[in-house]
């Protein structure tokens, strides 16, 4: 068996481990990245619509492009990157990690690491998710899946979609598939409110006069071999009105149920997982509960902008390097998310350092309000223009802000949305 | 002419209509800001979108490769630009950026490829 030491593994090349290992490497330390692909970027590489990178490189980009951008950096860098190489398993002992990793093209491949980053994405919810009866005919995809055969295989999935859900997925994949010349008949979801930017709504649904259906389920999938049609219910006070149930023909059906984080690797080696992002537990570093063991992107919670991803993971290397660097951290307490907020990462924050963080509402509102509390006090407040669901939402808090840490209080950092 | 539409200058999202007005101006309501005027009237007069697509491609590892127009062209060309990308085929190797299509319908704007190829 290979073996190879080096101070960081960052498992996945898509655009979180790419932007972490780049920093880690710029610190002078040794790093690889095992990719399962056969060449990086992710799910960057089958996203081909434009809107990337708005932020981060200040023009707009297609997913391939913004992808290549950090592809060219990683390959003129001293970052060793494995392909079509999958991480098996990760050992803990005292001091040191080992991780093993399993290629085509080398085998069995030994580790011996001081760091690990988890920057292996996320993967989709499918019809199991959701519990969708009917028959089992062929014509059932993920969106992501559909996206991938149109986009760089050149399938057609098609010729009559229903896109279920309305998250980006789903709008992207609605577009893609009238562009591509099939027929999108609807976008069913579940929720009263679109679940994708409206940018979205407009450009992909609005623009071919696709119909939009909200509080709507589908009830029953029909077909033998193929989907022939399926059963629509709209639902009331969140209740199946069965008696209005329409029937919509269709070959085809995309799932954009949503993403799930993919922490089998993570479960399995005993880090604690937060239920409402299913990403790990980390600290202000973005450091799981297990030392050295580090999350960015969307294996830590889903991202609506590559641009956050990258901002996110380029942090997560520096606070690697730092830990190899054997900087130790400031004194930490918890974070918690507090009314109409329906997550907040990382989990912990220091107040004498700079703190960011990402975290989701649940709820649509003009001109909303995000307050931080500490103990009751408040240490900052943030005027929002306009908030939902789908869109992410960032804030900082400097070091030296929180002012009233005491021993007699626990200290909870509380983020409201009002 | 009247057209409802959502406007989408900022995240607000104001849902505004846009009509003309004795045949020579057109009138925008429902907007919050200066934005959904210029919006609304835009929408009316000259819609325009960016057109992303892929094109077939003789590369051992990827099927097809992915392209973009380098700004927004009118709508009304789009059906016809996206029918001239499914016919056309391409050879490796083809770099990011580099020109598909020049010019597109004197627009201005160029089809470019957003993906290097090289095998």
């Amino acid at each position: 068996m290979k073996e190879i030491k080096v101070d960081t593994l960052v498992i996945g090349g898509g655009s979180a481990g790419m932007a972490a290992a780049l920093e880690i490497a710029e610190r002078g330390f040794s790093v690889t990245i095992a990719e399962r692909e056969n060449s990086m970027g992710g799910i960057l590489n089958q996203c081909i619509h434009n809107g990337f990178g708005l932020h981060h490189f200040k023009e707009e980009l297609s997913g391939p492009a913004y992808a290549e951008k950090f592809i060219d950096m990683v390959d003129s860098s001293k970052i060793k990157v494995f392909l079509d190489m999958t991480v098996m398993d990760i050992e803990q002992t005292t001091d040191d990690l080992t991780a093993y990793g399993l290629s085509r093209d080398n085998g069995m491949v030994k580790f011996s690491i001081k760091t690990v980053v988890f920057a292996n994405g996320c993967r989709e919810r499918n019809r199991g998710s959701i519990g969708t009866p009917g028959t089992r005919p062929s014509g059932i995809f993920t969106a992501g899946l559909a996206q991938r055969l149109v986009n760089m295989e050149g399938f057609i999935p098609g010729k009559e979609c229903v896109v279920v859900g309305s998250g980006d997925i789903g709008l992207i994949m609605a577009r893609r598939m009238t562009w591509i010349g099939s027929k999108v008949k609807a976008v069913i979801e579940i929720q009263p409110y679109p679940a994708g930017l409206t940018r979205n709504i407009v450009q992909c649904l609005n623009d071919f006069d696709i119909p939009l259906y909200l509080s709507h389920v589908v009830g029953e999938i029909h077909g033998r071999d193929r989907v022939e049609s399926i059963d629509v219910i709209p639902l009331e006070n969140g209740v199946e009105q069965k008696d209005k149930s329409f029937n919509i023909k269709c070959d085809s059906l995309l799932l954009a149920v949503g993403l799930v984080p993919d922490n089998e690797l993570a479960q399995k080696i005993g880090i604690t997982i937060n239920p409402e992002t299913n990403g790990p537990v980390v600290n202000r570093q973005l450091m799981t509960g297990q030392n050295g063991i580090f999350a960015c992107g969307n294996v830590l919670h889903v991202h609506d902008l590559v641009d956050f991803v990258t901002e996110e993971s380029e942090r997560c290397g520096r606070y690697v390097a730092d830990y190899l660097d054997n900087k130790k951290p400031a004194d930490q307490y918890k974070t918690t998310p507090g009314k109409n907020v329906k997550y907040l990462v990382p989990n912990y924050y220091s107040p004498k350092e700079d703190n960011k963080f990402y975290l989701r509402t649940m709820i649509v509102k003009n001109r909303a309000e995000l307050v931080v509390k500490v103990n009751g006090k408040e240490i900052t407040r943030k005027k929002l223009n306009h908030i939902q669901p789908s869109e992410m939402i960032s804030f900082s808090i400097p070091g030296g802000k929180v002012e009233n840490i005491s021993e007699l209080h626990n200290n909870i950092l509380e983020v409201q949305i009002v | 002419m009247k057209k409802e539409m959502i406007c989408i200058s900022c995240p607000m999202g104001c849902r505004i209509t846009a009509e003309w007005e004795n045949d020579n101006d057109i009138k925008v309501t429902g907007n919050k800001c200066p934005r959904g005027i210029v919006y609304g009237r835009e929408e009316i007069l000259s819609p325009r979108r960016v057109v992303t697509a892929t094109i077939d491609i003789n590369s051992s590892s990827l099927g097809r490769i992915p392209v973009m127009t380098t700004g927004t062209v009118p709508k009304g060309i789009i059906d016809s630009l996206l029918n001239r990308i499914y016919k056309m085929h391409l050879e490796t190797p083809i770099a990011r950026d580099d020109i598909i299509m020049k010019n597109i319908d004197d627009t201005g704007i160029d089809l470019i490829a957003t993906r290097t190829v090289t095998t």
